[in-house]
């Protein structure tokens, strides 16, 4: 038998049903891997004890029959879902002994169809960074090495402990948010699959909010069929989100493994930017050459403003973070630095409980939104948005069902290779992803090959307003064609 | 444009961020760094184009005007860093 690390979500089911292990035993192997792995900083709070008590739980309820659709499934949660009782600090200072007495919609959804809380992985203090270097916890290493070399790989951002728990097999599916590129970006730096849905299609209620209009949750797995299993419970209306939508939500995992035959699949012209390295260009060809041996049929379709997707992002973002971050103030909770009257106590409290990355973007975000500027800057930005969004709108109107692109323009980079002084050369990671968070679009990334350094390297699909099926279809089809990644232990 | 460094002291005051004298430089840097990059918003054509207020077509919801929560004071100041009868504390703000 396979390790029990190693399963996917339908093997672990299968192996309850058969009595070939319980879902204590599935859980105490996932703690076992996690202690094995702290080097990688993958978790920034390991929750055993609860996890021994739900998987407990859980065999009792597939001994009477009563299973959910994940039980017993060990999973990870980002540090920015609140999980009532278990501190949820976003691995930042000033939220550092947070404990909230409330349980965010998606990991409720999560654990009401049986799941197991392993604990809460590392990320981008607030979510905001590209390699998880801006945690206050620390960065992540990724479980990848660049062959014959030790040089710490960031497992990308902000999701990294998540991406890289998946990768590593210290759990068989994790939480992640998606402002601008958190999920995609490190699942393809990690060899995972990750989805953002359509805005909307998450509840956002309970989740630490970073810009509101762009932020939605989606899983990470090690297989597509996984991922669509996963959101299947995470997706839902809830009353507590105004944005949050109320339709059925359709049974995802049937979707992949469908036909996609007759399919038209986009190819955007404007993805092929200046400087693309010859072989994301090769990866992005071979994908498209396995959409074309499954059925489908490839458009060269155009999005003329992509190129003011992330200028456009980098005012719409911040100037929400700003309002949104408002509130960590030193009274209701979180950090407090003491100050001789009340503004002290606020500027004192902010400036030591924020790291730079999210002090320098509070501080852009109030820029754009001061008098005088907000035309200039915040104003534009949004009227691009409605550009860019309509840009995909005529596309679909074109008969295109989904299109195909890069989800990164390079693999992973080294841990402090990017941390120079401009704060744009780790923005332009999020080229290809943060168009899709403009336009409010579902985008996954499948893995799709090596570099020639043997990272892995990911393909994008984005798919219509709700129609993550279509894109759980497709991902399945490359999934078979490029085969599944695992990175050799080394930690 | 850009700032300079008496705008960027203001842009710290308006959000409630402390900065040193020799942090000023940094960030003026930084912060212009990022302006300089959105700049090039300025040559997109915006004429008759209305900003994006919901990025998914949805009519707003409504609900009953009834209490559906509360009687929860002591969560509500559980993660306060001073209280004193479920009040928050704050240094006197009037003197």
């Amino acid at each position: 038998m396979t390790a029990l690390t190693s399963l996917t979500l339908a093997e672990a089911r299968a192996g309850f049903a058969k009595k070939q292990f319980s879902a204590a035993e599935l859980t105490e192997a996932h703690l076992a891997a996690i202690e094995g792995a702290r080097s990688l900083n993958a978790f920034v709070l390991e929750t055993p004890e609860r996890a021994l008590e739900m998987a407990k739980a859980s065999d009792a309820r597939i001994a009477t029959g009563t299973a959910g659709p994940l039980e017993g499934i060990p999973l990870a949660i980002k540090d920015m879902f609140c999980t009532a009782g278990v501190r949820t600090a976003a691995c930042s200072r000033i939220l550092h002994n947070f404990v909230p007495t409330y349980e965010s919609t998606v990991t409720a959804n999560l654990w009401r169809d049986g799941a197991v809380l392993l604990g809460k992985t590392n990320n981008d203090e607030f979510a905001m960074g590209s390699s998880n270097e801006t945690s206050h916890c620390g960065p992540v290493t990724s479980p990848w090495r660049r062959k014959g070399s030790n040089t710490p790989i960031s497992p990308g951002g902000s999701s990294g402990g998540s991406a890289a728990a998946v990768a590593a097999q210290l759990c068989l599916g994790a939480t992640g948010t998606d402002t601008g590129g958190s999920i995609r970006q490190p699942a393809a730096f990690t060899g995972t699959v990750g989805i953002k849905p359509t805005y909307g299609r998450c509840s956002r209620w309970g989740i630490v909010a970073f810009a509101s209009s762009l932020d939605q949750a989606g899983p990470f797995a090690r297989s597509v069929r996984d991922a669509a299993l996963l959101l299947g419970s995470m997706a839902g209306h809830d009353q507590k989100d105004t944005t949050s939508v109320d339709r059925p939500v359709p049974d995802y995992a049937a979707a992949a493994g469908r036909s996609i035959k007759g399919m038209r699949i986009g190819i955007p012209k404007e993805y092929r930017i200046d400087g693309m390295p010859a072989e994301i260009e090769k990866l992005w060809e071979q994908g498209r050459a396995w959409l074309k041996a499954a059925g489908a049929e490839m458009v060269e379709v155009s999005l003329p403003h992509t190129k003011y997707a992330l200028p456009a992002y980098y005012i719409v973002a911040p100037a929400e973070a700003s309002s949104n971050l408002a509130r960590y103030d030193g009274v209701r909770y979180g950090l407090r630095v003491p100050g001789r009257d009340i503004s002290a106590l606020y500027e004192k409290t902010r400036a030591e409980g924020f790291g730079p990355e999210v002090r320098r973007r509070i501080m852009i975000g109030t820029y754009v939104l001061s008098a005088g500027y907000f035309d200039a800057y915040y104003v534009r930005a949004q009227k691009v948005r409605t550009l860019i969004k309509k840009d995909f709108e005529d596309a679909f109107a074109g008969g295109v069902h989904a299109m195909l692109t890069p989800a990164t323009p390079s693999a992973a980079f080294g841990i402090g290779e990017k941390s120079g002084g401009d704060p744009v050369e780790m923005y332009l990671n999020d080229v290809f992803t943060v168009t899709v968070n403009m336009a409010g679009l579902p985008g996954i990334s499948v893995p799709a090959g090596l570099d020639a350094h043997g990272l892995p390297l990911g393909l994008q699909l984005i798919g219509r307003p709700f129609d993550e099926e279509t894109l759980f279809s497709l991902g399945q089809v490359i999934e078979y064609a490029a085969g599944r990644f695992q990175p050799e232990k080394w930690w | 444009m850009s700032v300079d460094a008496h705008t960027v002291r203001q842009i710290a005051h308006l959000a409630r961020i402390a900065v040193a004298d020799d942090e000023v430089e940094r960030l003026q840097g930084e912060i212009n760094a990022v302006l300089a990059f959105v700049e090039q918003l300025q040559e997109v054509n915006v004429d008759g184009v209305e900003p994006m207020t919901s990025v998914t077509p949805m009519k707003l919801k409504q609900r009953g005007d009834v209490v559906t929560d509360g009687g929860i004071a002591d969560d509500i100041v559980k993660n306060a860093p001073a209280t004193e009868d479920n009040f928050f504390l704050v240094p006197k703000v009037v003197e």
